[in-house]
């Protein structure tokens, strides 16, 4: 249970190459300022741009699998969720399992809820949820409590590290609070002039 | 019957309430003037222009005149259709789905009317052919440009809930469909609301002209009805292949939502 994600020379627009590993079960803390290029390289690495390199979970490569499957292994939860139907049940799968969304602040009824009633801290959590409930092998979040409140954010992060003690998924984690780096990263990286530097834990 | 002969003048009474309504336009800066005046000058120079083609078109003998005047209407259809987009797509591709979609269900359905049902002889006589390629590509040029217009145009604006269903794993197929089905509901809408009104509220022009014209009520009628099985099928097939072809345009061979194949917004 749980595989290495590689990222090897990996290359977009004007950025990179970039080469680095995520090992199962660990947290790779990125961080950066606005714009430096963080979302970039987890759209790159999910193929939601197009970009040279390699990308490979254990021994699959991302080659080997069409754009679609290759999201279903490596997931990304983007900083801002959209929501495409008009109830929150329409977006998991039917089997999603209601309960689990306590842990997050929620009551099972949530499921009936609108997209519109909900408030961003809400959508935030939720999309969360969302990610996590299919499948996956690799997570790659984007500042996943930003902007939410302490009890939320704390809320969150545990969801998070819970999540990953089922299934020992390696995870990309973009953040901004040292703090929650410290707690959370075996490794972090900073990116700055479009290049990578390893920083001290 | 005898028909009642219209003069330049009484044209030219007509085009007053044109005239009109541009100066209501202006007044209420609703911007449609330019677009309403250069469409109604268009309109009567182009008619007046396709009397005097069809007129000689009519004597002339030949097949390769009736391509040739075909190939023009289809070129002209494509051209518009390019014109009425919002974000298109780069490149030859815009003109390219128009052209393609309309050709494909225009002419295959044009064919058909002739060949099988209509059987004039020779089944390219000007008479038949020009007036129900016309009809035929008019619509489906509407139905056509607006399918292309509202995938396009709806693929940017909804952008952000097509990439999130990417990122869960949906095929771009799939990140579309809801899309793609308001797409193409919207530009067959016009066309099937047509046909459900048609007798009963409107006198569809073709049939109002061939009246008008003294020709029997009851033959005007089984032409009409005809033409829209037509135009029906025609709209249909070319609004569902332009669909497609948009679509794929849209995502590349990873399933990526590809909006840098979008022209920026016009105007």
């Amino acid at each position: 249970m749980g595989e290495l994600l590689t990222i090897d020379q990996l290359q977009f627009l004007e950025w990179g190459p970039y080469s680095f590993s995520v090992e199962p079960a660990s947290v790779l803390c990125l961080s950066g300022d606005s714009g430096s290029g963080k979302s970039l390289l987890l759209r790159a690495i999910t193929d939601l741009i197009p970009s040279q390199g390699k990308c490979a979970i254990g021994e699959k490569g991302r080659e080997t699998m069409k754009g679609p499957e290759w999201r279903r292994h490596v997931r990304l939860l983007p900083a801002e969720s959209a929501w495409w139907a008009d109830q929150v049940a329409a977006h998991f799968p039917d089997d999603y399992n209601w309960e689990a969304l306590g842990d997050l602040g929620f009551e099972n009824d949530v499921q009936t809820w609108d997209i519109g009633r909900l408030s961003s801290g809400e959508k935030q959590r939720l999309g969360l949820a969302r990610a996590l409930a299919r499948p996956l092998a690799a997570l790659l979040l984007d500042e996943p409590s930003a902007n939410l409140d302490d009890r939320s954010a704390e809320r969150v992060e545990t969801f998070i590290l819970d999540f990953q003690k089922q299934g020992n998924c390696p995870i990309i984690w973009v953040s901004h609070d040292v703090e929650q780096i410290k707690r959370v990263a075996s490794k972090w990286y900073r990116m700055e002039d479009k290049k990578l530097s390893l920083q001290s834990l | 019957m005898t028909t009642i002969q219209l003069s330049l003048l009484d044209l030219a009474l007509a085009s007053l309430t044109l005239v009109g309504l541009g100066l209501l336009g202006i007044r209420q800066q609703m911007e449609i003037t330019r677009a309403l005046w250069v469409a109604g000058v268009r309109m009567a120079l182009q008619l007046m222009l396709l009397g005097l083609v069809l007129k000689s078109l009519f004597r002339a003998e030949g097949w390769i005149w009736v391509a040739l005047m075909s190939l023009i209407m289809l070129l002209a259809a494509g051209r518009e259709v390019t014109a009425r987009q919002k974000r298109p797509l780069k490149g030859f591709w815009n003109l390219g789905t128009g052209l393609s979609s309309m050709f494909v269900s225009s002419f295959a359905l044009a064919l058909f009317g002739l060949i099988v049902v209509v059987e004039p002889s020779p089944w390219y006589q000007p008479q038949y052919a020009i007036p129900i390629l016309g009809m035929l590509l008019g619509n489906t040029m509407n139905g056509v440009a607006l399918v292309m217009n509202q995938l396009s145009n709806g693929a940017w604006d909804r952008r952000h809930q097509i990439e999130q269903q990417l990122m869960l794993g949906c095929s771009g197929e799939e990140a579309i469909q809801d899309l793609a089905k308001e797409a193409v509901r919207t530009a067959m809408m016009p066309v099937i609301n047509s046909m459900a009104v048609a007798g009963i509220v409107s006198l569809p022009g073709m049939m109002t002209g061939q009246i008008l014209a003294g020709h029997s009520p009851n033959e005007a009628v089984k032409y009409q009805i005809f033409i829209w099985f037509l135009i029906g099928a025609g709209s249909g097939f070319g609004i569902l292949l332009a669909s497609g072809l948009v679509t794929r345009r849209l995502f590349d061979e990873r399933d990526r939502l590809r909006l840098d194949r979008l022209r920026p917004k016009n105007g």
